[in-house]
């Protein structure tokens, strides 16, 4: 696809003498670099509630956002009118950072090599409705179906097309056509009058609509939440206090997410205010980690085929055999760096700054068969499913909340256990991962990072790990 | 686009979802301008600035439901609006509940909320940012551990609300808000913590002084250095107010209608029960002028008002709109919230805790070993069971006295007798927010640690 043939010069008809004449505008006063994202956002959403399709809705955003960066300093503003006079209006405001004479030399606009990591010929939102509306009520029927205990189910199915461009100073002119759709399911589950207990299950990904028909359909999202619910029934306090912790394969990986990987954002390296800052080339892992953000996972709920702001995104090494490698680059913390980009500069909309943010953050498969490291654990936990996360990136302690976890007694699993958060210091709670999983999995294509107030979708993935030291908030 | 343009399109938009074969619509549209500043190391860091419009439609074809929404106010924008919501009314699902508020049910509350003060909107860009570099200076200023900084920021933001419905509601409301932030980091040996501190007001005179903004995170993150883990053990808890409120948050999701319908809350089916201390009482009011949880009327018409939670210990009401209220069999609470897009949900006004006799000081003083919570992360609570178990940083309390600086520890217990077990609540009720809660202790929770 060349640029006249994409989506806002064809349906907005901007020409490439309109980008140019907008960057030149934001570039009026001085500053060093400029650059526009069009952003124009389709998404829908469905859900089903006690076997009623109650909720539906489908909407429309669009709209571009202006920066101007001088030095350090970072000019914003953004509109949700895409007319000449004021997007102009807009480049004016964030011009207004810098305290100069208008920048002169331009480069000329150019298009970048092009590759499709999601090439999805009819995005899920371009499907009929009734057709997505299927899935919500056949998950609902099997979660339903699972088991007699299972009382209430939830599930809602979003999907969303976003057509995006973005123009810079430095001449980069990039445009994708961004598919991402989601379901997830909620069940309830109770015996004998006792409490209620709760399990949840979804994912999905850049895909076309035949995924949830034949890859991981509604029925499995279904089942599994019906499961998790189930087996809470029967769950004992978990542990308090330090234990040997066994995570299982894949979204677990949300470990790594908050240990390791908000801490290795530039923008909080260059202000020296991560718990990791200054700690490149130092061991910060047992050697038998190495992790990864990929942002380049065909079909991947965390992959782009350029970040938001127009660059080619790629597989970048964060910790290699224990060692800290690299952090995650954005355009404004790699300028100030030195660095390269890393296409990781992100945002959740036009209406915000881009910022270094993670895409599939991963750690590489081991040598162990997950089956010897659960024999090897004499008395600990193993968790297989969580809820979310948080970190603290300056005192570098995170946590994460585990929904599906076991006992581990004489190197088995035993009972299930209650919901509980595990808490540990970034730079040390992997130096103490003692065997890693041949097993990496990814997540099923749920992960959503939250980040100075932005939103943006991401994935995880681990192999099955030991750590043999975590902190375990449990009662018991 | 003036206010009475606003309010007429909406009208129009609901007129054009009847034309079209609604039987029953409403429309909301919000307008907002938001202002930001960020200084960091007395350097201003970012500034963004801008305004944006988006509508949206709920429409009912009798019993189904559909909503749409748009940030094209134009009229074709509108009109494929229209279309969209109408086209999933016309195949979501027959719900016997769903609806809109009785004709008597609408209404807003007359009086003056002061929820907008044109001095936001006043206030020169030069001054917010001397403003936010004063903020910052005062706590890098403060000690010589303070070495670095996230920065110091001030925000703003107006807005206007406008909705109308098919049965003649049409109601606007405008709001300011500003705020004024510093975010210290500071260090000694290995030791690296950030803190903050935040003052937001509906006016800008309202704000605390961009010094004392900078003093007490300041003082807030220098008490966090040196931090320990401290070994696992059963003490008694106490949360200072910013993390008492999130107790509340608790509170509020546990009486949340959906929650009580789907019997997905530890406080569902137990309405006139004693659900905690008698000391307790939780009253959300929307009615407060001034504060940050106050509105004229909800997200579906309804008027604001003064809802009794827990009194006294007795779950006394839930929080509901007018579905949850119509599957439960009661009245709504005018406690309706929603954006633009999809089915109404809940909020909360200002969700509070009545203060108790007790000072902070008094209540620390009479604790032998026990842990003072000042930062909470991580979601762990489960409202379907009430089991809670969250990372917790702050200071260990030794014969009355704060010894030491603590971080990388759990609390757990469960909320269920966690509100039974609130041996005390504090004097210091302050609204810094939609919730506000004085200083809690509870009487004996899990400490994780070593």
């Amino acid at each position: 696809m060349s640029f006249s043939e994409s989506f806002f010069s064809s349906r907005f008809a901007i020409t490439r003498g309109d980008l140019e004449s907008y960057i030149s505008e934001a570039l009026s006063q001085g500053g060093d670099y400029a650059d526009l994202y069009f952003e124009y956002l389709s998404t829908s959403q469905i859900s089903i509630d006690e076997s009623i399709v109650k909720s539906a809705t489908q909407g429309v955003s669009l709209g571009v956002g202006v920066r101007v960066i001088a030095g350090e300093r970072t000019g914003y503003a953004y509109s949700d009118d895409l007319s000449p006079e004021k997007i102009r209006q807009a480049a004016h405001v964030a011009a207004c950072i810098a305290a100069g004479p208008a920048k002169v030399e331009k480069t000329p606009l150019e298009e970048g090599r092009k590759r499709n990591l999601y090439p999805v010929l009819t995005a899920p939102h371009e499907t009929a409705f009734l057709e997505r509306m299927d899935l919500i009520k056949r998950a609902d029927a099997a979660a339903r179906g699972y088991d007699p205990r299972i009382f209430q189910v939830q599930a809602t199915y979003a999907d969303s097309l976003r057509h995006v461009m973005v123009a810079t100073s430095a001449g980069v002119l990039s445009f994708d056509r961004q598919p991402l759709a989601r379901m997830g399911v909620a069940a309830l589950a109770r015996q004998n009058g006792s409490a209620p207990q709760r399990g949840y299950a979804g994912g999905g990904g850049r895909v076309e609509l035949s995924f949830f028909l034949e890859e991981k359909t509604p029925e499995h999202f279904a089942r599994e939440a019906a499961r998790q619910a189930i087996v809470q029934l029967d769950a004992v306090d978990a542990p308090a206090g330090e234990t040997t912790v066994v995570l299982g394969p894949g979204w677990p990986g949300i470990l790594l997410h908050e240990a390791v990987g908000h801490g290795l954002e530039a923008d909080f390296n260059r202000k020296k205010v991560s718990a990791f800052s200054g700690r490149i080339g130092q061991q910060v892992a047992s050697p038998l980690c190495t992790v990864i953000d990929d942002g380049t996972i065909r079909n991947r709920r965390g992959s782009l085929n350029v970040d938001d702001e127009g660059n080619p995104t790629q597989r970048n090494v964060l910790i290699e055999n224990g060692i800290l490698r690299g952090y995650l680059q954005d355009a404004l913390s790699s300028r100030i760096l030195r660095a390269s980009p890393t296409g990781n500069g992100r945002r959740e909309s036009y209406e915000h700054i881009p910022m270094p943010r993670m895409t599939n953050t991963f750690m590489l498969a081991g040598e162990s068969d997950p089956a010897d490291i659960i024999r090897s654990v004499p008395k600990g936990i193993y968790c297989a499913n969580f809820g979310g996360g948080q970190v603290d990136i300056t005192s570098g302690n995170f946590v994460f909340a585990a929904s599906e976890s076991y006992l581990i007694e004489d190197g088995k699993l035993t009972r299930a256990v209650r919901n509980a958060t595990l808490i540990g210091n970034g730079p040390e709670a992997l130096r103490y991962v003692s065997m890693v999983g041949n097993d990496l999995q990814l997540d099923e294509g749920i992960g959503i990072c939250g980040k100075e107030g932005q939103s943006v979708p991401v994935g995880v993935g681990i192999p099955t790990l030991k750590i043999d030291r975590m902190t375990v908030g449990g009662t018991a | 686009m003036s206010q009475n343009h606003l309010a007429e399109l909406a009208q129009q938009t609901v007129k054009q979802a009847l034309e079209r074969g609604a039987s029953d619509a409403e429309c909301t549209i919000r307008e907002g301008n938001e202002f930001s500043v960020n200084v960091r190391m007395r350097e201003v860091e970012s500034l963004k600035q801008a305004g944006s419009r988006t509508a949206g439609l709920r429409a009912l074809r009798g019993k189904r439901a559909g909503s749409a929404y748009t940030s094209d106010l134009s009229a074709e924008g509108i009109e494929r609006m229209v279309a969209s919501a109408l086209e999933l009314a016309a195949i979501t699902g027959e719900d016997p509940h769903a609806g809109i508020p009785e004709p008597g049910e609408l209404g807003a509350i007359s009086a003056d909320l002061q929820l907008y003060c044109s001095d936001v909107e006043r206030i020169e860009t030069a001054v917010k940012i001397d403003l936010a570099r004063a903020a910052e200076a005062a706590a890098l200023d403060a000690d010589p551990r303070i070495t670095n900084s996230e920065g110091g920021s001030f925000d703003s933001r107006t807005g206007r609300r406008v909705f109308a419905n098919s049965r003649a509601f049409v109601g606007e409301y405008r709001s300011s808000y500003c705020s004024l932030a510093a975010v210290p980091v500071a260090r000694e040996g290995d030791s690296m913590e950030r803190d903050y501190w935040v003052s937001m007001a509906r006016s800008f005179a309202g704000l605390e002084p961009a010094a004392h903004v900078g003093r007490v995170a300041a003082d807030r993150v220098l008490r966090r250095l040196g931090a320990r883990k401290v070994k696992t053990q059963r003490v008694p808890v106490v949360f200072e107010p910013r993390t008492a409120r999130s107790l509340l948050s608790n509170v509020f999701e546990a009486v949340h209608g959906e929650s009580i319908y789907r019997h997905a809350s530890f406080l569902a089916g137990r309405l006139g029960e004693k659900v905690a201390t008698e000391a307790l009482t939780v009253i959300d009011d929307g009615t407060i002028p001034g504060l940050f949880g106050s509105s004229p009327f909800d997200d579906e018409g309804v008027p604001s008002r003064l809802t009794a939670v827990i009194e006294r210990g007795v779950l006394k009401s839930y929080l509901l709109n007018t579905y949850t209220a119509r599957k439960l069999g009661m009245k709504t609470t005018g406690n309706a919230s929603r954006g633009v897009s999809g089915n109404t949900g809940i909020g909360h006004g200002n969700l509070f805790i009545e203060p108790g006799e007790r000072s902070p000081g008094e209540i620390i003083a009479r604790i032998a070993d026990g842990l003072y919570v000042t930062e909470l992360i991580g979601s762990g609570v489960n409202i379907v069971t009430g089991d809670y178990s969250r990372g917790a940083a702050g200071l260990w309390i030794r014969n009355g006295e704060f010894a030491f600086p603590v971080s990388e520890v759990t609390i757990a217990g469960n909320l269920n007798k966690m509100l039974m077990d609130m041996e005390a609540i504090g004097s210091d009720l302050e609204f810094r927010g939609s919730t506000a809660a004085p200083t809690l202790l509870i009487r004996e929770m899990t400490v994780g640690g070593r």
